[in-house]
């Protein structure tokens, strides 16, 4: 089934068209990643999806209709522009986020509690968040995104700024917030945070969908593929072949873009002509790679 | 509905819970017992002074001394004269080294002269009751002289009797214009402060939410509207309990100020005859001037991304209120004048004016009942009208400073 649909939403800021005709779906249970550059649009599509901006034209549907206030319980979100209330305590903040979501209050003290731990910050429930360090600040504002059980969770780049440790502990939490049945939109500035949590992704490119599928269709309907060959020999006049689009000096060897399977058999034997090849792989493009392609310039 | 209590509760705790709050709140209840308790205090500060209003007199004539001190007696005086043994010129140095106040010469065989020396002239409430006694003094002398009879003498000094009368049906009789000025006075006063710090609260709250972003997961949880609606609720309720406390404090600080002030000094100010309505027109002017410029200034808060712009964008709402305040204070004295009738239908004006005029006049009830409606119908068009700016206000960010923005923000507003 699915739950979040977006129908060929554009939204325009006076001339200024910051999301252009974009059509997806998200099915339940699902993790999708948003790729884009900044100013590509994602917080625009979220915000419409939030229902806290209208489309200029489309829709956004969830569960067949519009989000109102009254899913208010069902949807959690972290925006990209972090906020908590500065001086007030942690413990009385998210219980307070959760209880805007009309989450019962017990329910809430004793979610929140469980989720400090989690987290293993159980020692700041008591502590104002302007005296928390940044990734602790940002742990509190994931807690209060998904403290009340959403069914739903828009979160907008939830990694920046992190170290990798609690990177980690927040992609753990997440997946498993999804094993229990949430469907999960997300961004990231992160290709590798996309490729590791998503099933379905979409990369976003000056408001137009450029990319939009699974991850692995996504691969696949690239079309292209990346031949890395380790040799002794000098192979960088193989990329002269008929069939290489890129090629990619490396240390001893190099890897070469190809538009067809049979192009890599051809480099392994003239690769052999050349001299003895110590690694051959035939491997799937990277995101990085596509966005590249797709988008033009390097994901900033 | 839930939610809507939610956040009303959390704006009237937090804000009640603040040290400025309650700072404030006991700093002014303090004061009111050291106002009540004024006069009993500076009366025990005298206690210690009895002794030193005595004054020294150099008489030359040495006949008026006696009968000064009689005139004085009979007039309630405080003041003990004392001839002195010594000269004028030694009293002067004393007087300049600060030894003695001031003191007093009396020359003259037929008509009275005299002298008040003082060190400076701040002890003129002495000298003008040793003046008006020196009056009597010499009046009496004279009558004597010119043998009048007793009878002559009173009628000589019969007062003039005059009595105001107002023949304008609304105007109140002199004597409880004058009663119902000084209450009216200090209620205008509360209403002009409290229509001031409430709704300055409110902005604060709305840009305090804005610039620490934690305004977008709000409106992505509660309508804005309803969140706007709800803070404005839970910290006039807060307003309304602090006046509570302050009208609890006054009226415990007369009660228990031991010196009778209903009758005292209060009683010019018309505490003595406390009409219910004043006090009824006084609450519900100050709500309704409240819910007016809470409105307007969660307009303008939602509009600004740092606490910083806060008060440069309520200017324009400070003007308002200080314009309103200037007619109520000058139309204290003349609550008749064309001008006053006008503004108290202008509903940025009438939560003061209007007061006035009922509080000063005897209005026929329409006219306040009108002027309020004009309110609650303005409260009306701007909660609504307020209710899209803020809508699109709180997702706008950027160096927001003036009111053209109100145009940008209703257009995001709009295509939310």
């Amino acid at each position: 089934m699915m739950t979040l649909s977006i129908r060929n939403a554009t939204k325009q800021f006076g001339d200024f068209t910051a999301v252009d005709d974009i059509s997806l779906d998200v099915a339940e249970g699902q993790m999708h990643g948003f790729l884009g550059a900044n100013g590509a649009g994602k917080t625009t599509t979220f915000r419409m999806a939030l229902g806290l901006l209208t489309p200029t034209q489309g829709e956004v549907l969830w569960q067949g209709r519009r989000i109102s206030y009254a899913d208010s319980p069902d949807i959690g979100y972290l925006p990209e522009e972090r906020g908590l209330y500065p001086k007030m305590k942690v413990q009385d903040q998210l219980v307070y986020l959760a209880r805007l979501r009309r989450m019962d209050k017990k329910q809430a003290e004793q979610g929140a509690k469980d989720w400090l731990e989690r987290f293993e910050v159980p020692h700041y429930a008591n502590k104002k968040v302007e005296e928390l360090s940044k990734g602790n600040q940002q742990k509190i504002q994931l807690i209060a995104s998904l403290l009340h059980n959403p069914k739903l969770l828009i979160l907008d780049e939830p990694f920046s700024g992190l170290d990798p440790v609690n990177v980690e502990m927040l992609k753990k939490a997440i997946l498993d917030f999804q094993r229990q049945g949430a469907t999960i939109v997300f961004s990231s500035h992160r290709m590798d945070h996309v490729e590791e949590l998503c099933d379905d992704m979409s990369i976003l490119d000056k408001g137009k969908l450029v990319v939009h599928g699974s991850i692995r269709e996504v691969k696949r309907t690239f079309g292209k593929q990346n031949v890395r060959i380790h040799s002794d020999a000098d192979i960088t006049a193989l990329s002269e072949l008929p069939g290489v689009e890129k090629f990619t000096p490396q240390r001893s060897g190099g890897v070469f873009r190809i538009a067809d399977e049979a192009v890599g058999q051809n480099l392994l034997a003239r690769a052999l002509e050349l001299g003895p090849v110590r690694q051959f792989a035939l491997e799937e493009p990277s995101l990085e790679e596509i966005f590249i392609e797709k988008v033009g310039r390097a994901h900033v | 509905m839930y939610s809507f209590w939610i956040i009303f509760k959390q704006a009237f705790k937090t804000k009640a819970m603040t040290k400025s709050f309650m700072i404030t709140t006991l700093v002014v209840v303090a004061s009111f017992f050291l106002l009540a308790n004024l006069p009993s205090i500076i009366e025990s500060f005298d206690g210690d002074d009895g002794s030193q209003q005595t004054l020294q007199v150099v008489d030359e004539t040495g006949q008026y001394t006696e009968a000064l001190q009689a005139q004085l007696d009979q007039q309630d005086s405080a003041i003990q004269l004392e001839a002195s043994a010594l000269s004028e010129e030694q009293l002067r140095a004393d007087v300049e080294a600060g030894e003695m106040d001031a003191f007093l010469v009396i020359e003259g065989d037929d008509g009275i002269t005299a002298r008040y020396v003082a060190e400076s002239a701040t002890e003129s409430a002495q000298a003008a009751e040793l003046e008006n006694a020196l009056q009597s003094l010499q009046t009496a002398r004279v009558a004597e002289q010119l043998e009048l009879e007793e009878t002559e003498l009173a009628q000589l000094f019969a007062p003039v009797e005059m009595e105001r009368e107002a023949l304008a049906e609304s105007s109140k009789s002199q004597e409880e214009l004058s009663q119902a000025r000084g209450l009216v006075y200090i209620l205008i006063m509360v209403i002009y402060i409290a229509v001031i710090y409430y709704p300055n609260m409110i902005a604060m709250e709305v840009a305090n939410e804005k610039s620490s972003r934690v305004m977008e997961i709000l409106i992505s949880s509660v309508s804005p509207v309803k969140h706007m609606f709800a803070k404005i609720a839970g910290i006039g309720s807060l307003g309304i309990l602090q006046m509570m406390i302050f009208a609890l404090a006054g009226y415990l600080a007369i009660q228990s100020s031991g010196s009778d002030l209903t009758e005292g000094v209060f009683s010019v100010m018309g505490f003595s005859e406390v009409k219910f309505s004043t006090f009824f027109y006084a609450i519900l002017f100050f709500l309704l001037g409240y819910f007016l410029y809470a409105v307007l200034a969660a307009l303008l808060g939602s509009l600004v991304s740092r606490t910083e712009d806060v008060q440069q964008l309520m200017l324009p709402m400070m003007i308002l209120i200080i314009i309103a305040s200037f007619i109520a204070f000058s139309g204290i004295s003349m609550p008749e004048a064309g001008y006053v009738t006008i503004a108290s239908y202008i509903p940025f004006f009438a939560p003061l004016v209007m007061f006035l005029r009922v509080g000063l006049l005897d209005i026929p009830l329409w006219e306040p009942l009108l002027s309020i409606a004009i309110m609650l119908m303005t409260i009306g068009i701007l909660g609504w009208f307020g209710a899209r700016v803020y809508r699109g206000g709180v997702l706008m960010y950027g160096s927001s400073q003036s009111l053209k923005d109100i145009r940008r923000a209703i257009k995001l507003g709009n295509e939310k």
